[in-house]
Formats: structure tokens, C-alpha cells, sequence
């Protein structure tokens, strides 16, 4: 073993890590925005607003992530005068924003139909409880219906966040240089693909060991409810 | 246990004292099915009223509506100062009620579920101090204080910290009527609150619902228990097929009901025991 080698590889695919973390972190939080939205209009049965959502998540959900990012990517520039005009065309044009934005649509469709299902698993009368005390339907949505749903998505959308750090790996195919990126240049420097690949994927493992943790933590703490009875008795903040 | 302490409030005027609450020719369909039939009663403050019918009678229906978790079809309702009047279009089509009015009625009605209805994701002592704080805005400090003294209240002063699913029914129910209480309501409504537990948990929540019927709280309590009914209420109204069939103080309801179906009512529940 190559120890030297490895080495030089390991610490060149770490400069990589702030730009997968930022892929993930930035496409995930505007994804989550973006199903926030959603989920409550699809789970409110109206037909004018459940079918294009529904048309949206399928769409997104059907397709490969690779397919959807070579779209955004390479079809984008069929647009160009139109871009060009609302001036954001310097956006579309980078390969980066174009990784976002597929990234982002993308798990917006499966963050969306997780936290619906979530919104579903609330119990009708946690929410009648609500009303009947006079709280507006915004107020028990904010303070019932949403927590109640988010700690139950929480668990699929757990495994939502490691499928995007992932998912970020695709974005190399137009040209980022992220960990995976990285890999490929020095496989094509060095031919050496089993040693690069090796090193990327203890990278991702522990990244997402990390996350893995972390949603664990947050579930644990979430759910005090779904445990035995506390025996220390849980102070509220004054 | 059944202590007679209620006996002046049975001697005095049923209708004494301003109403708390008015319902007015109350009519309720669901579809092509009529629940409630034009539903008029009247409760003065401090009073309790204990709402009996065999089921599909339309007694859950009727409270439901008194706090517009069903909107009436026609009719009014009035609790305090609050009232909303229901009209429907020819077509059938329901008067949306003003949405403000609707939050107020409901802040004024405080209403205790058969199901308990505690919010999963919250300690008994947050469930407690949510509407008070978010609702009616009061400060953080004074809700817990007042929902301390209301868990006190009703037993559970200990148990503030637990969740809803760490409790027996019987705490639960306990703990849904602090909730209630801390929105100051002018009315309690309570539908059915001891038919989802056990039978070795229904007498300490009647024993809190006796207390604060002691307090002179007005309370509309629709219930299948006969004996609470009789010792607690001011009066008795018993609906049929969404009517009010019969109505009067509990000893002359009870004692001598007048209409057939009412004794038939009566009879069963008493061989069901």
C-alpha cells in the first residue's frame, strides 16, 4: 500500500468536502423551503392545486437525478435569449446554479411527499383540539399540526439528507469539482482509480455517518413523547 | 360517593340569572340527512346542563356546534355576548360565518373531547399554557403560574411533565379539563368525557367535573351517566331524533318522565347497569 499516495489523495479530495457540503446544505434547505409549501397544498385535497404538484413530484421522482441535471444543464441554453433578457442568464450559465437548481427540484419533489405524509399521519382530533380553543387555522398549523408531522417525517427525511450528499456526487458531470470530482481529475492524472474511488467513498461514509448521528440526536430529543415515562421530571424554559 | 350538594341549585328558578348561553332553533344536516331539527335551550350562568339522547340522537352534534366544530345549518348561538346567527341559501349552501367572530365564540366555549384530545408532542403543563399564551396572548409567566394552580387543581400538579401518552385516560381527561379551564371560558362543554375510559377511571373525573359544577361554573355536559346527571345538573334535556323531546329539572326528568320515548331511554340505561 501506497500509504504516501493515499495520503496526497486524501487531502486533495478533503479541499473537495466544503463544495459537496455546500451542494447538499444549500439544495436541501432551499428543497425543504420549497416542500413547506408544498406539502400543505397537497395535502389539502384541492384538486387545482394537488394535480400539478402531484405532476411536479412524479416527474421529479421518476426521472434519474443524472437525467435531470444534464436537463437543467444542457437545456437551459435553448433558453438562452429569454434568460438573457430577465438577465440571469450569468446564473443559468454556471455550471454550479445549474447543480442547485437540480438538486434543489429534486428534493423538493421527495421532501414534499415525505412531510404530506407526515401532515397525514396527524390526528384529526389533535387539530380539532386547536380550533375548538379558537386558535385561526395558520396558528394551529404552526404550533400542532406542522411539529406533530415534522417528527414523524423526520425519520424518512433523515435518510432524504444522506441521499442528496450523495446525490451531489452526479454534479461532477458538469464539471464541479467536488469530492468526486476531485477523483476523477487525479484518476485521469494518475490512473489509479481503486486507490481515489476507495478514499472518495471513506469520505462519504463518514459525512454521512455524521448526518446519521446528528438526525438521531434530533429524533431523540424530538420524541420524549414516544419514550418510556421520564423519570426525571423535564423543566420548560421560563 | 353520590353526595347531594347541588340540592339548592335544584330548588332555585331553572331559568334564574342571565343566560350564558342561547341556542335558537338550531338546524344541522349532513348531506341529505337531518342531525338536529331545530334545537332551541337555554343555559344561565352557573348552570349545568346535562344533554341526554341514545345515539344518533344529534347530542354530540348539537355541542360540536356550539362551538362551531359543525356549522349549524340555521339557527343562532349565542354564548356571552358573542352571537352568531346561521342562514343557508336556497341551494342549501351554508352562510360562512364570520372567521374573527368564529375564534372568539370558540375562546368563550372551551370544549372537553371523549377522546381527551391532547396535543402528543407537548408536556400536560405545555398543553395547558399553549392557548392561553398563543390565543388570548398572555404572558408565558402568568399561564404557568394559572396552570400550575389548575393541574393542582384537578390532581396532576406532579405529573406537568409528562406527556399526554405517559398518563392513564382518566389523568388525561384530567388534564384536558385544566387545559379548558385556563382559556377562562364562560361556558365548559364536555361531550361524552368519560365514555372512552375504563370504568375504574370514570368517578375521579366526575369527581372533577362535580367540583367545578360546585363552583357554579356553567357547564353543557352531554353524557350516558345517569346517576352524575341526576345529582349535578340544574336541568336535563333529553333529544330525540334531533329535538328536544323533554326537558326539566333532573328529579322531574328522571322521577317522572312524561314523553314514552324518554322512559324507554330511561329504562334501558337503567337495565344496562
Amino acid at each position: 500500500m501506497d500509504f504516501a499516495f493515499l495520503a496526497d489523495v486524501g487531502e486533495r479530495l478533503l479541499s473537495g468536502v466544503p463544495l459537496t457540503l455546500e451542494l447538499a446544505g444549500t439544495s436541501l434547505g432551499l428543497g425543504l423551503v420549497i416542500a413547506l409549501i408544498l406539502a400543505p397544498m397537497l395535502h389539502s385535497g384541492r384538486p387545482v392545486l394537488v394535480w400539478p404538484i402531484r405532476g411536479f413530484v412524479a416527474a421529479f421522482r421518476g426521472t434519474p437525478l443524472l437525467v435531470q441535471i444534464f436537463l437543467i444543464y444542457y437545456g437551459l441554453g435553448q433558453f438562452r435569449p429569454f434568460f438573457q433578457e430577465i438577465g440571469l442568464w450569468s446564473v443559468f450559465r454556471a455550471p454550479y446554479w445549474c447543480a442547485i437548481l437540480a438538486l434543489t427540484l429534486n428534493t423538493s419533489a421527495y421532501a414534499t411527499e415525505i412531510i404530506r405524509g407526515g401532515l397525514q399521519s396527524v390526528a384529526d382530533g389533535q387539530i380539532e383540539a386547536a380550533r375548538a380553543c379558537g386558535m385561526s387555522r395558520w396558528l394551529a398549523y404552526r404550533r400542532i399540526t406542522l411539529p406533530i408531522a415534522l417528527r414523524q417525517a423526520l425519520p424518512s427525511y433523515g435518510n432524504e439528507i444522506i441521499l442528496m450528499i450523495k446525490g451531489t456526487s452526479l454534479a461532477s458531470v458538469i464539471t464541479l469539482a467536488e469530492v468526486t470530482g476531485i477523483a476523477g481529475q487525479i484518476i485521469s492524472q494518475t490512473y489509479r482509480a481503486i486507490e481515489v474511488f476507495a478514499c472518495a467513498g471513506a469520505i462519504y461514509l463518514v459525512m454521512n455517518f455524521v448526518v446519521t448521528r446528528l438526525v438521531a440526536w434530533l429524533e431523540h430529543r424530538l420524541s420524549p413523547h414516544l419514550r418510556a415515562a421520564p423519570d426525571l421530571v423535564r423543566s420548560i424554559p421560563v | 360517593m353520590i353526595e347531594d350538594a347541588t340540592v339548592d341549585r335544584l330548588e332555585g328558578d331553572a331559568d334564574a340569572g342571565p343566560a350564558a348561553v342561547i341556542v335558537d332553533d338550531l338546524h344541522k344536516s349532513f348531506g341529505s340527512g337531518d342531525v338536529l331539527k331545530g334545537v332551541s335551550l337555554r343555559a344561565a350562568q352557573g348552570q349545568v346542563v346535562s344533554i341526554l339522547g341514545s345515539s344518533g340522537s344529534g347530542k354530540s352534534t348539537l355541542l360540536r356546534c356550539l362551538n362551531l366544530l359543525e356549522t349549524p345549518s340555521s339557527g343562532s348561538i349565542t354564548v356571552g355576548d358573542e352571537s352568531l346567527r346561521f342562514t343557508a341559501d336556497r341551494n342549501g349552501r351554508l352562510s360562512r360565518p364570520d372567521r374573527r367572530q368564529v375564534e372568539r365564540l370558540r375562546r368563550s366555549a372551551a370544549m372537553v373531547f371523549q377522546s381527551f384530545n391532547l396535543w402528543s408532542h407537548m408536556t400536560i403543563l405545555e398543553n395547558v399554557i399553549e392557548a392561553p399564551i398563543h390565543v388570548l396572548k398572555r404572558p408565558r409567566r402568568q399561564c404557568i403560574a394559572e396552570a400550575e394552580a389548575l393541574l393542582a387543581k384537578v390532581g396532576l400538579a406532579e405529573r406537568r411533565n409528562y406527556y399526554p401518552a405517559h398518563l392513564s385516560g382518566g389523568q388525561q381527561q384530567r388534564a384536558a379539563i385544566a387545559r379548558a379551564l385556563a382559556m377562562h371560558p364562560r361556558v365548559l362543554l364536555f361531550d361524552e368525557p368519560t365514555s372512552a375510559l375504563d370504568p375504574e377511571l370514570v368517578g375521579e373525573v366526575l369527581r372533577v367535573i362535580r367540583g367545578l359544577a360546585e363552583e357554579g361554573r356553567t357547564m353543557l355536559v352531554v353524557t350516558h351517566e345517569m346517576a352524575f346527571a341526576h345529582d349535578v345538573s340544574s336541568r336535563v334535556v333529553f333529544l330525540h331524533d334531533g329535538r328536544v323531546e323533554e326537558e326539566g329539572l333532573p328529579g322531574q326528568v328522571f322521577g317522572d318522565p312524561r314523553s314514552e320515548r324518554l322512559r324507554q331511554f330511561l329504562s334501558r340505561t337503567r337495565s344496562g347497569r
